[in-house]
């Protein structure tokens, strides 16, 4: 029997796409097989919760490459492919029609999926969950003027839809479980000042609730409060996180540890499996310990880095996170993991922009989260990843003194 | 760019205005531009990223590249190539010469506004 020589990836997104495209441009010649369920060609999901929900840009606009892509660098791109199973043993995946696609390298690149929110009426008509184009294309459609927005979790999603519906001229409630918004991401002291933002602009938010049933007949009409107040509405948006959807791999006997356990060149414990992007937690030497990050950049640098390793190049996989996020006229970006740091220092950089740095106990720069103008945040967020690479230690009055350049730091220290 | 083109000379800022490894706005008539300056000497390109409208004089220079600050998008400084995704599309570079302190971007006529 020959070796097989097929590249196939489970999971056509931006994961999924990029790698596919990142083993052409490393020479790989051989078969890929990118395997989508979505019905439509791999896309861009950021602009989902911001540019498509605006108006601002269309579905077709949001696609990761033209067709003519696929077909140029003979990638199998089959966006109907229901991967039944993984068979580590015959090193094939199984559809649903039956059919075996065998396989050299996998990479299983099957995302995350909303986490569901189980309660009374959840299932009924006007209830939205964000994370698919068609998922989009629906909210966009109830964000008319006048329309009353529930938007139950007070996450990215969650903050990013609020200022997009507000915008549109929505009222827009926001009820959030926990004491504050962005609990995962950023500390208190960054989410506090967002959430003024959005109250400024409008936005009812309320921490510390509960909602104990969504109400209607049909239709939603409104959200029952633990508290024991009603709210009317005409449509509810539950952001409230992911899950990686990593079944096929569990029930072939790959490692799972909030998401397919990795090591830090992406490969599972199969050394013929990887697995990246939102799916996958990887240790991470500069945090010292495992990870997992559902954005962008992450897939983008995870792709670049797992296509290499499928042709064992072996690299091991160090970027720092980079983050980022729009509400109204504000950039919000990220750099590292705040809220890993245990103190924070602020540099003012503008009149309504803020840099906030997170340190953690021995004083090692560990994130950066700057929110407002881009113009006067970008760099010093970029910066900041160079340093939290470096895992430096820099004076807190020196990073709060906005007449300091954080590029001389870079220099001093440089290795 | 097309050498037979009438290019115009326009002084965009004065050498000491950019730290070395940074780049600057400069915005001339209806279009806006980004002047850099490297360890050996200036360069100018378009100053919007070629992806979406974001002026790469807000972004990052590192390794004689121009990083976008919207999406970390990377292009040459010298030559415009685009070098990591998003980025595809190459960024128009334009000519750039220093005159005792001046540092001068020259505008080719055929050139429209260097918007995208």
């Amino acid at each position: 029997m020959s070796a097989p020589t097929s590249m196939v990836i489970i999971g056509a997104g931006q994961t999924g796409a990029r790698t596919a495209h990142a083993l052409r441009e490393n020479g790989w010649d051989g078969a890929i097989s990118l395997l989508g369920n979505e019905g439509i060609a791999p896309y861009d999901r950021p602009p989902l919760s911001k540019g498509v929900l605006l108006g601002h840009k269309t579905a077709a606009q949001c696609a990761l490459y033209e067709d003519a892509f696929y077909r140029d660098n003979h990638i199998d791109l089959r966006p109907d492919a229901r991967v039944k199973a993984i068979d580590r043993a015959a090193r094939s995946v199984t559809l649903a029609t039956g059919e075996s696609v065998p396989f050299h390298r996998l990479l299983i690149a099957t995302g995350a999926e909303p986490r569901r929110l189980a309660i009374r009426g959840a299932s009924l008509n006007g209830v939205h969950y964000l994370r698919t184009l068609p998922d989009s294309l629906a909210i966009v459609d109830r964000l008319a003027p006048g329309q009353r927005i529930a938007i139950i979790g007070a996450g990215f999603i969650g903050l990013e839809i609020a200022a997009t519906a507000i915008t549109r001229g929505c009222e827009v409630v926001v009820i959030e479980a926990a004491a504050r918004a962005l609990m995962r991401a950023v500390p208190e002291v960054v989410a506090g000042y967002l959430v003024d933002q959005h109250r400024t602009k409008g936005v009812d938010l309320r921490f510390a609730t509960q909602v104990d049933a969504i109400l209607g007949e049909s239709r939603v009409t409104g959200l029952k409060l633990s508290n024991g107040t009603t709210i009317a509405c005409d449509t509810v948006v539950i952001g409230i996180g992911v899950t990686p959807r990593t079944a096929l791999a569990e029930a072939a006997g790959i490692d799972v540890a909030d998401g397919i356990a990795v090591d830090d060149t992406l490969r599972t414990n199969d050394s013929h499996i990887f697995a990246a992007g939102d799916v996958c937690s990887f240790p991470h030497r500069l945090f010292r310990r495992r990870i997992r990050l559902e954005c962008w950049r992450n897939a983008e640098d995870h792709a670049r880095v797992v296509a290499r390793n499928m042709l064992e190049y072996g690299e091991t996989y160090s970027a720092v996170p980079w983050f980022w996020s729009d509400q109204y006229d504000m950039s919000i970006q990220i750099a590292g993991m705040p809220a890993f740091g245990s103190t924070s220092v602020l540099r003012e950089t503008g009149a309504s922009s803020r840099v906030f740095f997170a340190l953690d106990g021995d004083g090692v720069m560990v994130g950066a989260s700057g929110v407002g103008v881009i113009s006067e945040i970008a760099k010093d967020v970029r910066i900041a990843q160079e340093l939290i690479a470096r895992r430096a230690i820099v004076p807190a009055t020196v990073l709060a003194d906005r007449s300091v350049k954080l590029k001389s730091l870079l220099a001093a220290e440089a290795v | 760019m097309a050498e037979t083109a009438n290019i115009k000379w326009v002084v965009a800022c004065s050498v000491d205005d950019i730290d070395e490894e940074d780049v600057m706005r400069f915005d001339h008539g209806d279009a806006t531009f980004a002047i850099y300056r490297l360890e050996k000497g200036f360069h100018a390109s378009d100053g919007f990223c070629t992806h979406e409208q974001a002026h790469l004089a807000d972004g990052f220079v590192i390794n004689g590249e121009i990083e976008c600050p919207l999406h970390q998008g990377r292009f040459d400084i010298k030559t415009g190539q685009p070098r990591n995704p998003p980025v595809c599309i190459k960024l128009r570079t334009h000519p750039v010469r220093v005159e005792g302190d001046d540092v001068l971007l020259g505008i080719a006529d055929s050139e429209g506004p260097g918007q995208s």
